[in-house]
This record gives structure tokens, C-alpha cells and sequence, in this order.
């Protein structure tokens, strides 16, 4: 290396030192840690005591463990692939040329500006089983089918039965879509209207452009969106925590990774244990990212930009 | 025709849409305002018989210290926001207008930190805060954000490559030291991206739940957000009207911040998930 070279180095590390730190203090130091801590019994007021692969064998045979993994991974497959048709098709509908646009964007956008705890008392209230506007404005609906089609279907206690509480939180995560909508919108916008006025010079029809022409451009868009979602889905916590008034849900059906080692860190104080599955969250998300970027790379068209 | 036909078909789906996303924030302000024996009237009375505005004052009553709450979240916000885009441009510039060996290899490696989410690293960070002793004060909140955040210093770096090298090449061959170019050139020609940083800084700040959840002890250091959990969780009966009055007032400020920076936010937005 050149003094020069030398120089320039040392220069460029000292402008991202503020980050090298952050990097070292809550980033490397935490994952090697938490290595060591899952093979401790650790409790934080106390020294960690080495154990071995113990708190792995009691993960391996946690039922707790299971049903919180189930959850997380059931909730990720379902909101995530949910709210990207839903805000593909807003962000479709809004590429129109109609009168109002911006106004619609930010209806749609405004929803995922709520903070978490609001949100999730809104919700709250909004899927209560009898009082909710949910059940409400379902009810009718129900009333109708049942007498015509002489069912007996009734309107769920959203966030009191376990089978419906998962879906309950999925339906607040759809409301809080509007992100992805804005970047969407904005992803269309780029695609040139050339490609459009050709292919309709072609006779082909408004599904065979979108099939054909949008989703192909939009495809490194959706991409970075799924990507972003599974990071964000597998780490849920807040909402359903508040959901739940600070619990799991009827049957823990509100239990989630991140809510499980919350409750052994913070509950229960078993930081090795909960270390052990902090590492099991990590390594779900290494493996669905890199799993949806092994698939996007045989997808995504990047056009020559 | 067809296609007048297929753009009302959009309109009436748009309007549909529309209605329904804005439907829980009427319901929130409505409840807000109701006596408390309206809210619980089936079938549900869209309206307050007459709007009782006193619920607000009762709500930041019930929640306790409101102003208190209120000036500890806005001070976390603040420092963040002066912590993360000052760290956070620092970090950037080094990034993207000085080369040096290994820079393209450290910032992959900046990228894959947005892989950690906190659940994961939070019970060694609260190890080593609690060694610090900093457990139960302000520090945990608001020191972090002085060390930059990947997404930050990624978001940052995409609109400092877009400024013309020539601009520093000039400076620096007229003896103008790097700190200075930063300071002087490259920052202000940043200022609308250095908003959308502060903008999303404050925000992520305002909304945090898990990280004064855990590293808060006592009840005078609250945020809004723990002050509206605990109003959610000691009382019983729930007075709803009550809750929708304390999480509208604390959904205000964002509300007011979007409506006053709403092209910088849309915009920084759309680029985040294009660039």
C-alpha cells in the first residue's frame, strides 16, 4: 500500500467510525454473544453458567417453541403475500388517469403513518366482538347468507377466539399497507408508456399488458418489497402484543418469535434460553431472505437501467 | 366506450377503497367523542348524539403525567433525529465520496446488517446497557442513534453519489480540507434528503414501543406510547372512548408532521424501494 493509498483508508475509516462502533457494539458483539449466552443458563443478574446444547434440547421438545415458530411463519405466508396483491392492485387502479389521485394515495398511505400503539388499540376496538364496526358492518352480510342459504354462520369474537385472532392481526396489517402502494405507484410510473401504446397497437388485451408488460417491470420493485416484508413480518411484535393487552392471545394463537423471547428475557428472566431462540429467528430470516433471493434471480427482469 | 367503462369501474373501486381505509380513523375520532353510553350501543350510532370534547382533557387525565409523556417522547425524538442524520451523513460520505481499499466489501457488509432485526440482538444489547448501568435512563434510547443506521447511511449515500465529483475534486485541489467539503458543499446540496432521514427518524423514534418497553423502568421516563399502554392495561370496563381519545392525540403529531412535509415523505418513499 501506497502512503497515499494508506491515507485515503484512513480517511474513509475515519469518516464511518460513528458506524464501525454501532456495528461492533450492537451487531457483531450481540449475535456472538448470544451464541455463548444459548449455550449458558443466564440470567443477567448473575454470571452465565455454562450448560452445553441444553437449552437446545429444551427448544427442540418446547411445544410453546413450535406454536410460536407455526405462527410466525403461518402469519408471514399469509399478510405477506395478501398485502402485496392488495397494494399492487391500489397502485394499479391509481396509475389510472383520474381526477384526484394524490388524494386517494394519501388515503391509502395515511393508515401506515399510525403509530404501533394506536394502531393496535384502534384494532382493537375496531375487531371488538360484539361492538366492533368489523362485526357490524359483517353482520349484515352474515344475515343475509344465512337466509338464503339456511347457514348458521355467526360473526367471530376476532381477537377472543383462536382461530380467528391470527387473521384478526392480518387484517390490521392490511390496513397498514400504504407504504408499499407509494412505492408501487412510483415503480409503475417509471414503466415507459411506449411499451403500453405498442402493445395495444398489438390487439392485446388490458390483462395480457399487465401480465406481460407491468408485472415484468415492476418485478425488482416486488422484489425488494417481499424481501423487506419477511424481515419485517418475522420480527412482529408490538401489535399483537397490544392486541393482546401485553399477552399471547386465546391459545397463544398471538404468539410469535420475537413475543416468545420477549416473555423468556424479560418475563421470565431466561436470557439463555431466549438467546437460543433469538438465534432461531436469525436463521429463519437468513434462510427465507436467501431462499427469495435465489428465486428472484431467476425472476426478476432487470431492464438495462 | 370500453374503455370509459373500465375507468368507472376503477372510480367506483377506488371510492369503495377509499371509504373503507378511511373508515377506522372516522371510527376512532367518533368514539372518541362519544359519552361512553353511546359507544357501546348496538347497532353502533355513527355519530356522537352531541360531541363531548371534554373526553380528550378526561383521556390525557386518566393517562397521568400526559405532558410529561409527551415532552419525553419529543426529546428521544429530537436527539435522534440531530443523532442519526448528522452520524448517519458522516458514515455516508465516507461510503460514497472518498475511495479507499475494502469500501465496496465493508459496505455489503452494512447492507446485511438490515438483516438483524432488534428481537434478535436485544437481550445482549440490554446485557451490555445493563453493565453501563444505563438501564432505567434515557441513554439506551437515543445514544445508539449517534453510531448511524444502515438504512440511513444507504438511503443518504444513493443521493450523495448523484452529486458531480468536479464539485469536490475543486475544492479539495484549493486546499479544502474532507471535513469541510462535507460540511460545507456536500450537506447543504443534501437538504432534501437529509429531511426525509430526519423525517423517518422521527417517526420510527415517536412510534418505538419495544425499545422503551424494555429499557424504561419508572414510570416518570414514559413515552406516549408506554404512558397509552399502561392506560390500556390498568384500567377496567374499558372506556373506549377514553382510548380512542389518547391514540388519536398521540397519532396527531404525525399526522401534523405529514400533512406539512407530505411531498419530501411521499417522495422519500417511493425512492427508498426503487433505488
Amino acid at each position: 500500500m501506497t502512503a497515499g493509498e494508506r491515507k485515503s483508508l484512513l480517511m474513509g475509516v475515519a469518516f464511518i467510525s460513528p458506524w464501525i462502533l454501532g456495528f461492533l457494539a450492537f451487531n457483531l458483539y450481540p449475535l456472538l454473544a448470544s451464541v455463548w449466552y444459548s449455550l449458558c443458563d443466564y440470567s443477567v443478574l448473575s454470571q452465565p453458567v455454562f450448560l452445553g446444547t441444553q437449552n437446545y434440547v429444551d427448544l427442540w421438545r418446547d411445544p410453546v417453541f413450535w406454536k410460536a415458530l407455526q405462527n410466525t411463519v403461518v402469519f408471514a405466508a399469509v399478510a405477506i403475500p395478501l398485502s402485496t396483491f392488495l397494494s399492487i392492485g391500489l397502485a394499479v387502479l391509481l396509475n389510472q388517469p383520474i381526477a384526484g389521485q394524490g388524494i386517494y394515495r394519501t388515503i391509502f398511505f395515511l393508515p401506515s403513518l399510525v403509530p404501533a400503539i394506536s394502531l393496535a388499540i384502534l384494532w382493537q376496538w375496531m375487531l371488538n366482538g360484539p361492538m366492533g364496526l368489523v362485526n357490524n358492518l359483517i353482520r349484515p352480510i352474515l344475515d343475509f347468507l344465512n337466509l338464503w342459504l339456511h347457514t348458521q354462520l355467526k360473526t367471530p369474537d376476532w381477537l377472543n377466539d383462536p382461530n380467528f385472532a391470527l387473521w384478526g392481526l392480518i387484517l390490521t396489517g392490511l390496513w397498514g399497507t400504504g407504504q408499499a402502494v407509494v412505492i408501487y405507484l412510483a415503480g409503475l410510473q417509471d414503466v415507459p408508456a411506449e411499451l403500453y401504446e405498442a402493445a395495444e397497437l398489438d390487439g392485446t388485451s388490458a390483462w395480457q399488458r399487465f401480465i406481460h408488460i407491468t408485472l415484468p417491470m415492476l418485478s425488482p420493485v416486488i422484489f425488494f418489497n417481499v424481501l423487506m416484508s419477511i424481515i419485517g413480518a418475522l420480527q412482529t411484535f408490538a401489535v399483537p402484543y397490544i392486541l393482546t393487552n401485553g399477552g399471547d392471545g386465546p391459545g397463544r394463537s398471538l404468539l410469535f418469535l420475537a413475543t416468545y423471547i420477549y416473555q423468556n428475557a424479560f418475563d421470565y428472566w431466561n436470557m439463555g434460553y431466549a438467546s437460543a431462540l433469538a438465534l432461531c429467528l436469525f436463521l429463519l430470516i437468513i434462510g427465507l431472505s436467501l431462499i427469495t433471493v435465489r428465486y428472484g434471480e431467476r425472476k426478476v427482469h432487470y431492464s438495462g437501467k | 366506450m370500453k374503455k370509459n367503462f373500465n375507468s368507472t369501474l376503477s372510480i367506483i373501486a377506488l371510492l369503495g377503497l377509499g371509504f373503507l381505509f378511511l373508515l377506522p380513523f372516522f371510527w376512532m375520532v367518533s368514539t372518541s367523542l362519544k359519552p361512553l353510553n353511546e359507544t357501546m350501543k348496538l347497532p353502533p350510532q355513527w355519530l356522537p348524539s352531541s360531541p363531548q370534547w371534554h373526553n380528550y382533557p378526561d383521556a390525557m387525565k386518566a393517562m397521568g403525567p400526559f405532558w410529561l409523556y409527551t415532552r419525553n417522547s419529543l426529546v428521544l425524538a429530537f436527539l435522534n433525529v440531530v443523532g442519526t442524520v448528522f452520524s448517519s451523513a458522516l458514515v455516508a460520505y465516507g461510503f460514497s465520496r472518498l475511495d479507499w481499499r475494502g469500501r465496496d466489501g465493508v459496505f455489503f457488509v452494512l447492507l446485511a446488517t438490515m438483516m438483524i432485526p432488534f428481537p434478535v440482538v436485544m437481550v445482549p444489547i440490554y446485557g451490555l446497557f445493563r453493565a453501563l448501568g444505563w438501564i432505567g435512563t434515557f441513554q439506551p434510547l437515543w445514544v445508539p442513534a449517534f453510531l448511524a443506521g444502515a438504512f440511513n447511511v444507504f438511503l443518504l449515500r444513493q443521493f450523495f453519489l448523484t452529486i458531480p465529483r468536479d464539485l469536490s475534486e475543486a475544492a479539495r485541489i484549493d486546499g479544502c480540507s474532507e471535513l469541510r467539503i462535507f460540511w460545507q458543499i456536500i450537506l447543504p446540496l443534501a437538504k432534501p434528503a437529509l429531511l426525509t432521514v430526519a423525517l423517518f427518524q422521527f417517526m420510527a423514534t415517536w412510534n418505538d414501543f419495544l425499545g422503551p418497553l424494555i429499557f424504561l423502568a419508572r414510570e416518570n421516563q414514559y413515552t406516549l406510547a408506554l404512558g397509552l399502554q399502561a392506560l390500556q392495561g390498568t384500567i377496567s370496563g374499558t372506556p373506549w372512548h377514553h382510548l380512542m381519545a389518547a391514540s388519536t392525540l398521540v397519532l396527531l403529531p404525525v399526522l401534523v408532521l405529514f400533512f406539512l412535509t407530505q411531498r419530501t415523505f411521499i417522495r422519500g418513499i417511493a425512492t427508498t424501494g426503487l433505488k
